[in-house]
């Protein structure tokens, strides 16, 4: 079977003047339905790692296998459906539309992937559900708490089923109660058998993973307390 | 099999490529409209000026000048009014100028297209006629309607020509040949005269000559001098009279069918003198299309050069509008791509709405416009004029409006990277 990510030789240099290597040369493999944590510093390369996992950006150079298909090279068109059909994203941020229930939140992620749009509210509702958002189906976002935003935010993420799972910082907008909510959440996601990728720097969300790496300086170390892969 | 044909093709990673249907364009179009409704519709404003000045302005300006044709068309494209020539060099090649002929009348009715012709021509014998309604009245006195009224001459033709109604007859060809002491009474002075019945055959004195009314005049379409005045046979008034004087040489009115007038005003000149033509100047109604195109260039000149600037106006600030969505909205966009958006579709989803905002601006321009249009004809009594080849576009130079302003705003709103946006 094969690893839902690979990683080779990844290297995110921004141009400069000066030139900042942000990435130097990253090796991961992460397996179906792993939940794995990246930690690391500020500034050590934890968003734009993200970003390259995401398909949000390009590395430099090396090897990004998604599902055993090489995606470091395709082009715009291709990345933009990669994104829309196997990748969810969770934010630190929530980024959901402030005028849009939580249903349409969630239906926004079907827009751009030919979900057909008879079924969209239904699948929506359901993934609602499994975040345990049933009686907020119609709430603007303005009227839910943390918790339950990036509980419908998970609930978007999650609508396509996508291979991977990205969570930037999931907690970092909530009260740790809250935060414990939502990794609840994520942790029964898990048990589904998806494959979760959370950057963090809290260690408690890190612990709640079956495996952390840390990110120092654009490199990968094991993590001292981890089990191996 | 036949399914998969129908599907669109995979990527090499699998992947279907994205999509934005026009239909999740649609909605997502008015969900971005509605959820700032009073910015959308100040935005609107300008367009809704632009395009309901546009429509408003040509409304008016067809109904108006419509007004215009069609008084023309029921009387004055049917009228030729034929003069004597006043050329000098024409008195002078001839003994003297001859005036109309005797049969006059019968030449020209003889054309094709006439319905009638008859010349005429007020009688001033130096002196203000006298006119009673019993004799023996001296001049200036009470009794003496003369002063405001006039004396006529006009030929049995005539009387048809200018198709009055009237009360009893009009004296006819029989009382012009036998030059008969009878007139027809124009209604205003028939009243002054205390004049209303016609069977007594009440009788006008004019100089202290007795004529027979035959007839009270009213509502005449053309010539209405004579309803203030007293109408003689034109022979009878040459007997009297003697032929026109120069000072008042007769004239001739030609009613015609419609559409035959420019032709007549050719014909009737060779028809009353086949060897002098030139004695004669038919003059033919003005071209109609000519009259109407003055009016058209003397209004919508400027009114359009106001509807272009408020048309302007109005794509400036949807043009405007767009693009402070686009900066409000730069989060959104970084979602929309994460979420499988491509770049051309986030340019679509702002083109579309701006295109829309000038749509519906267009829409309530033009309904606004025909509205005015149709207020204005009503309470003018006027038949209003919309063409339908300015009024069913309308709308679609809103939208091109729209589409327009919203072409910059939206290349730069697909220009956002999506990593970038995402950060905030
Ligand atoms: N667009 C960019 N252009 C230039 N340099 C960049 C850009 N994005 C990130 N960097 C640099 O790359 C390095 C890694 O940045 P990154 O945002 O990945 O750090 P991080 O681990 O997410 O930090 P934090 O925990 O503060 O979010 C930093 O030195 C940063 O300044
Ligand atoms: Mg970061």
């Amino acid at each position: 079977m094969t690893a839902a990510i690979t990683l080779h030789g990844i290297t995110r240099t921004f141009p400069g003047p000066p030139p900042i290597e942000a990435l130097r040369g990253i090796d991961l493999t992460v397996p179906r339905g792993r939940y794995l944590a990246i930690m690391g510093p500020s500034g050590a390369g934890k968003s734009t790692l993200m970003n390259v996992l995401g398909l949000l950006d390009r590395p430099t150079d090396g090897v990004y296998e998604l599902d055993g298909v090489d995606v470091a090279g395709i082009g715009e068109a291709e990345r933009s459906a990669v994104r829309g059909q196997r990748i969810g994203f969770v934010f630190q941020a929530f980024h959901l539309l402030p005028h849009r229930s939580a249903l349409e939140n969630v239906m926004l992620a079907q827009l751009y992937n030919r979900s057909p749009r008879s079924k969209r509210a239904m699948r929506s509702r359901r993934v609602l559900e499994l975040v345990g958002l049933t009686h907020r189906l119609h709430a603007l976002p303005a009227t839910m708490s943390g918790g339950e935003r990036q509980r419908v935010a998970i609930a978007r993420a999650m609508v396509n089923e996508p291979s991977l799972l990205l969570c930037d910082e999931p907690t970092g907008n909530l009260d740790s109660a809250t935060a414990d909510a939502v990794l609840g959440v994520l942790a029964e996601v898990h048990t589904s058998g998806q494959t979760i990728v959370v950057i963090t720097h809290d260690p408690q969300v890190a612990a709640r993973a079956e495996r952390t790496v840390v990110i120092r300086d654009g490199l990968l170390h094991a993590s001292e307390h981890a089990e191996a892969p | 099999m036949r399914f998969r044909l129908c599907r669109a093709r995979r990527f090499g990673s699998g992947a279907e490529p994205s999509h934005f249907a026009l239909w999740d364009i649609t909605s997502e179009t008015l969900a971005g409209l509605t959820q700032r409704p009073g910015r959308s519709l100040l935005t609107m404003l300008g367009t809704v000026l632009g395009v309901g000045a546009f429509v408003a302005v040509l409304g008016l300006t067809s109904t108006a000048s419509g007004q215009i044709g069609h008084r023309f068309t029921v009387l004055a494209a049917t009228t030729v009014t034929v003069t004597l020539a006043e050329d000098e060099s024409n008195v002078a090649s001839s003994d003297h100028l001859q005036g109309f002929p005797a049969d006059a009348d019968a030449r020209i009715e003889r054309l094709n297209g006439v319905v009638s012709a008859g010349v005429w021509w007020p009688i001033t014998n130096n002196a203000q006629p006298v006119i009673s309604a019993a004799p023996g009245v001296w001049a200036g006195t009470s009794e003496d309607a003369g002063g405001s009224a006039g004396l006529y001459a006009a030929s049995p033709g005539l009387l048809h020509s200018i198709d009055p109604t009237v009360r009893g007859v009009l004296f006819n060809a029989f009382h012009d040949a036998r030059g008969e002491q009878v007139c027809v009474l124009g209604a205003t002075l028939a009243k002054r005269l205390g004049i209303t019945q016609i069977d007594t055959r009440p009788a006008v004195f004019v100089n202290d000559v007795a004529y027979t009314v035959v007839g009270i005049i009213n509502d005449v379409k053309q010539v209405p001098d004579l309803l203030t005045g007293v109408t003689i046979p034109s022979r009878t008034a040459e007997h009297v009279y003697g032929p026109p004087p120069g000072n008042s040489p007769a004239k001739m009115l030609i009613r015609t069918n419609l559409g035959a007038a420019p032709l007549i005003a050719k014909q009737a000149p060779i028809a009353l003198r086949p060897e002098q033509p030139h004695d004669f100047v038919a003059i033919p109604p003005p071209d109609p299309h000519e009259l109407r195109d003055n009016v058209e260039v003397d209004l919508t000149g400027l009114f359009l050069v106001l509807a272009g600037i408020c048309l302007i106006i109005g794509m400036v600030g949807i043009a405007n509008t767009t693009f402070v969505a686009v900066l409000e909205r730069t989060a959104e966009i970084g979602l929309r791509r994460a979420l499988g958006a491509r770049a051309r579709h986030i340019a679509a989803q702002f083109l579309a709405e701006s295109t829309v905002l000038g749509l519906i601006g267009g829409l309530v321009g033009t309904a606004i416009a025909v509205a005015t249009v149709l207020i204005v004809a009503l309470t003018k009594n006027w038949t209003a004029v919309l063409n339908p080849a300015t009024v069913i576009p309308a709308p679609l130079i809103g939208a091109g409006v729209g589409l327009l302003a919203g072409l910059y705003p939206s290349v730069r709103a697909a220009r956002i990277e999506p990593q970038e946006a995402l950060r905030r």
